[in-house]
Order: C-alpha cells, then structure tokens, then sequence
C-alpha cells in the first residue's frame, strides 16, 4: 500500500461547464505526488460512478457551481452503494451554500471545499483521509 | 506570464507583463508610438479611423452607454416579470441568462437536465417559450442580448420568429446574441458539436442575419470568459480577435463582401483587474481592430471596423471575503468601462460570487451606473485620459503585445486548430494555477483574501430559491405544445435540416422553418449532432 499512489477522480458533474476551479484543483492534485484522473465536462452521476469503479479510484472530487449538487450527489450516492464504493473518500467543491453542507454530509460525502478555499487544505486533507483509511 | 503586484518589489509589470514606471512623459509616446498611414499622432480623433479614442464622434455626450445587467431564472414567465423590473427601473437593454439544458441542447424533460431546469437561467424548450418571455416587451426600443452559444442559432431563429409572429420587420430589428462557441471551447463550456462544424454553424447564422436582419448582431466575440478562464488581459483582446478573424474567414468563403457582415460583429469583454491596464487595453484594441479590418480585411465602410462592445462583468475579480467590498470594486470597473468608451456595461453584482443576483444587488449595480451619468459628469466629455502620457504610452504597448500574441498564435496555426488541439486550453488553465498559487501565496494581492482580512461571518446573502415546480410547469408546457403542434410540419422541417447539416447549404432556413413549427431545442440539436457528432474534450495538462 505503502507505494501505491493515491488515485483521484476528479468529475464535472452536471452542464456546469466552469472547470477554472477544477483543473486547477487536478495540477495542485498532480503537483502533490497523486495520479488525478480528470473526466471533463457534462458527466452524469452514471458516467462519473463508472469512471470511478473502472479506475478503481481511492478518492473520487466534484467541481460543481451551478446549485445542482444536491440532486447530482443524491443520484451518486445510490450509484456508489451500487458499486460498493461507499468507502471511498468523497469531496466536493464549488459553489456550495453554507445551509447545504450538512445535507451533502448526510448524504455521504466526506467534506466540502467552498470556493476560496486553499489548495493545500485539499492536499492535506486527502493524505490524511487516505492514510487513516489505509491504516 | 510574470504577475508581480507586490507594492514592494523593484520592478512592477502590469497582468499582461508589461513593465509599469514611475512617471511617464511625452518621450514614451514618441517612442512606442505604432505608424499609421494617415494618423500622423498614431492616436486619430474620435469617431475616426483607427479610433483610438472611441467609435463614435460624441460618444456619451449623444447618447449614455447601454446599461444591460444580465438576468433570467425560471421560466418564461418568472423571466418576462423580471425583464419589466428591470426596464421600470431603469435598464435600456435586456441581457438574457438560459439555463444549461437549454444552453447545452437539452430539452426539460431529458435525464441530462435532470435538476438544472431554470436553475441558472430561463428554460426554453420551444418558441412558445419565447413568446412568453417576451410578451408586451416593447423589442423595438429595448434591445435585448440573448446569452447563449451552443445552441445560438436556434436561439435566434427563435427570437427572429417571434418578432416576425409580432408583426416586426426583420430588416428594421436590432439585439444581439453571444454566437461565439470558439470561446466555450476555452471557458464557459457550453460546447456541443466538434470545433468546425461549430464555426460553421456560427458563419450560417452571420450569413443568414446578413441577408435577412441586417441590423441583428449575431455574433459578440467574447474575450471574457478566456480572460475568466486565465487570459492575460493583451490575451483576452489578441484571442478574441482571432477568433472573430476565423468566424470573419468562413463567411467571407461563402462570398459575402466584408462590408456585408463586418459591421454588425460585436465584442464582450471583461474589466476585472488593474485599472489603467483595462482602460489601455480597451483603447489599444479597438485601434488594433479597426487596423485588421481595414488593413487585412479591406473594408470599406468604417462601421465595419467599429470595436462595437459590451464590457463589464467582472465577476473574476469578485470575493467571497468582505461581500461588500464588491460594490465598491463594481464601482472602479464601471468607471474603467466608461473611461474606455464602452457601448454596453453589464456591472457585476456584489452577490454573484454566491448566487444569481438578487433585485437589490442589480439594482446598486444599475446605480453605480447612473451615479457615473447623474452626478459625476461622465458623459459630457470623449475619451477624457486621452492625452496622458501614461495612457497613450501603455495604450502603445498593449497594442504592440497583442500584435505579437495574435502572430504567435498565426505561426501555431491558427486559433481554430489550436483550441480544437486543446493548446490554448492548456496554456491557459496553467496561467489559472499559477496565478491561484500567487494569491494563496500573496504575491497577488486581493483585499478581503490574502490582505487586510477580517474574521467574518459567512456572509448573509439572499439566496435563489430553486423549486421543483417549476421543472414540472416547464415539462408541462413542453408536452402542450408537443400535443398542440402540426407534428406532420415539424418532421418536414427536421429531414429538410438534416439534409442541409449534412450538405454544404446554410442550415438557418430550415432552423427558421423547424422553429416555428414548434420544434424543440433537444430536438433541432439531436438532427445536428446526427449530422455533425459531439465534441471530445481534448485533456491536455
């Protein structure tokens, strides 16, 4: 385990076709030691599920600024119980209201990531999420 | 690209890398000076060729510039009653938002639109749908600027149809539509088929509008989403040119005189960032345009070397931190955008880092605009800063920069080739993360983020509400019109679009016929990505 790479999806749910924030997400993901899978823009929660069980990724990132995460993370969320991916680590990050944090927590994911916050937040946070799964 | 903005450091250069001094004087014209044959001051009067100093003679002192805060959210309906707020109070043009499934080629029923009908903008399935947003709206005076790409030429031939249903003259009819699906490609993302044929789909509707709306612009290059995207500003003008150079080659194939077309082309750029910069950039394009039109293009008529523009927006330079501090950062943009002899400002909203903007924030925006006009006698002066050794000095040099960026990208063959290739993409996004790494770091300064903070309270910020019924009305009304309409004229209309798509004929004819025959978006898009396929995102890093 000790020499494997972290893996990390990162998706573009949804129409939103901003992806400033996440491509610049995948060179600080790149840059930090991991392999970051980037799928582009326009994937459905089907697309992004199997992207994520085909390249049996350890973390799987939406990028989302349009307000449609809660649907698109609903609809995910089943796909992932589907494939037995429940335990992966699962962010997200955009444009994200307070008021809705706690719903997408309850839905699954493991933390938000406004706009705004700092790469190495990110980083930091993935190594550590990933280490104690792996432990 | 070297940003360096640390008060600081011995060296300053602006966004665009040009070094900034201390003090300017009237050597530093001289020196960068760019000869023009028959502009012995390289600078030229307003209102005249290579118009430096604005399009028009009087400028504001005729006629204030076009204030058009963009707008749209729900449906039709929720739209129409927002576009008559906006016109009460005081707004001369309407910028229209649409929603992503409308924007990407989804009708409001497909599992793609799946919880984003009307969610960032008005849903339209069908002409009905524009009818209603645009009912009792007096088209004629108000103009009205429909924000939309991939699928801008249903769009216009929606708008075309629905002022023709109300009795207009086509040729008399004047709007805008955005058109410029070479920028989604490199930012914004509304793509939906391959890079040529999406070229050509914009050259049919120039084409089409050239002959039958002649006073429509079709098309508003946009260096602004490249310039949100991680464009230096001399980036923003130089891409944006040689785009609107590549939609200018495919029309000109099809045998149009430039003096056609030329003149109704429009452009919408940004105004986030350093101030003069922006004001010399704006002055340096709009002379460097007029020189590629005359000069390259061999236009006659100087209306068709107009850099005819929207600019504004900005939201790029907005923060979450200190929401406030965005009002008064509009305020500095509108000023830049009128200092630079803008047409049309849309002023961003202090809100819309968060949300769409709420009434009270667009109507500060709209303020910030009137205050310019009312109280600070902006407009009774032309190109004021004219004259500053300073402004001529910079306005030289963002010209002789964006010469080089537009030969740069001349010598890589071409800006079709190289956003179809991802080059551009890549070249840019990377800008984006440098510079990102800069503000974390500080080295690029933002007042609220990495300098002067304060611990503050998640910002109380009225939010747009996003209702499921909405979607189920929009579904409705879509399945209406698809069980009112001759279903036997909207099959002839798709199989005659089918077989224009997949010849060589100008596909906005039978677009025109599909549409008023009640055919949807998802509909006409579907027959265009059988004959024309989808676009693959090229990844590269």
């Amino acid at each position: 385990m000790a020499d494997k790479k972290i893996r990390i999806l990162v998706a573009k749910p949804g129409l939103d076709g901003h992806d400033v924030g996440a491509k610049i997400v995948v060179r600080a993901l790149v840059d930090a030691g991991f392999e970051v899978i980037y799928t582009g823009l326009r994937q459905s929660p089907e697309m992004i599920a199997n992207a994520a069980r085909d390249e049996d990724v350890d973390v799987i990132a939406l990028s989302i600024l349009s307000g449609s995460h809660i649907p698109i993370c609903q609809r995910l969320a089943e796909l992932l119980e589907e494939y037995g991916l429940s335990d992966r680590l699962w962010l997200i990050g955009g444009n994200v209201p307070r008021e809705d944090h706690e719903a997408l927590l309850k839905i699954g994911l493991d933390a938000v990531f406004n706009t705004g916050s700092k790469l190495q937040d990110i980083v930091d946070f993935i190594k550590e999420k990933t280490l104690e799964r792996a432990a | 690209m070297n940003v360096q903005r640390k008060p600081d450091a011995d060296t300053r250069r602006n966004e665009s890398g040009i070094e900034i001094k201390p003090l300017y004087t009237a050597e530093d014209v001289v020196a960068t000076k760019i000869e023009e044959a028959g502009v012995p001051d390289g600078v030229g009067a307003p209102g005249a060729f290579p118009f430096t100093r604005g399009i028009h003679d009087m400028m504001y002192r005729k006629r204030p510039w076009t204030m058009r805060q963009y707008t749209g959210f729900g449906n039709a309906e929720d739209t129409n009653k927002r576009f008559k707020y906006l016109i009460e109070t005081g707004n001369t043009g309407l910028n229209v938002a649409f929603d992503l499934p409308t924007q990407c080629g989804y009708d409001s029923d497909d599992p793609m639109a799946g919880g984003e009908v009307g969610r960032v903008g008005m849903a339209i399935d069908t002409l009905k749908d524009v009818e209603v947003a645009f009912d009792g709206i007096d088209i004629e005076n108000i103009t009205v600027s429909l924000t939309i790409n991939g699928t801008a030429a249903i769009m216009i031939a929606m708008y075309l149809a629905m002022a023709e249903k109300r009795g207009f003259d086509l040729t008399k009819l004047r709007g805008t539509c955005q058109n410029d699906i070479l920028k989604e490609f490199v930012g914004r993302g509304t793509w939906i088929y391959p890079v040529e044929p999406s070229v050509r789909l914009v050259a049919d509707t120039m084409e089409y509008c050239a002959k039958h709306a002649p006073l429509y612009s079709p098309v508003s290059v946009c260096g602004y989403h490249i310039r949100e995207s991680g464009a230096t500003p001399t980036e923003e003008m130089a891409y944006g040119f040689a785009i609107a150079s590549a939609y200018f080659d495919e029309v000109l194939k099809r045998g149009l005189d430039i003096d056609e077309f030329a003149y109704r082309m429009s452009f919408n750029y940004n105004i986030f960032g350093q101030f003069f910069e922006q004001i010399c950039k704006f002055r340096a394009g709009r002379r460097l345009w007029a020189k590629i039109v005359k000069n390259t293009y061999g236009a006659k008529n100087p209306k068709s070397m107009w850099l005819r523009m929207i600019a504004g927006g900005g939201g790029a330079g907005l923060t979450i931190e200190q929401p406030e501090n965005n009002i008064m950062r509009g305020a500095y943009y509108a000023l830049g955008c009128v200092l630079s002899g803008a047409q049309t400002i849309a002023l961003c909203c202090y809100d819309e880092a968060y949300t769409i903007p709420s009434e009270k924030a667009q109507r500060i925006s709209l303020r910030t605009m009137q205050l310019l006009i009312e109280e600070m006698g902006m407009t009774d002066t032309v190109d004021p800063l004219a004259g500053s050794y300073f402004v001529e000095t910079l306005t030289n040099e963002m010209e002789a920069e964006m010469v080089r960026i537009m030969k740069e990208i001349e010598d890589k063959g071409g800006i079709v080739k190289m956003i179809a290739d991802g080059e551009i993409q890549a070249h840019v996004s990377k800008q984006a993360y440098e510079q990102h790494k800069d503000l974390e770091t500080g080295a690029f300064r933002k007042v609220g983020v990495n300098c002067h903070e304060i611990e503050e309270d998640e910002p109380e910020v009225e939010m747009h509400p996003y209702k499921k019924e909405d979607t189920d009305r929009q579904i409705a009304r879509l399945n209406d019109t698809k069980a009112s309409r001759d279903q036997a004229a909207v099959d002839k209309a798709l199989a005659d679009l089918k077989a224009a798509a997949e010849g060589d004929a100008n596909t906005m004819p039978a677009i025109m016929d599909a549409v008023k025959a009640y055919a949807s978006v998802g509909e006409i898009t579907a027959v265009l990505t059988e004959a024309f396929g989808r676009f693959q995102e090229p990844m590269r890093f």
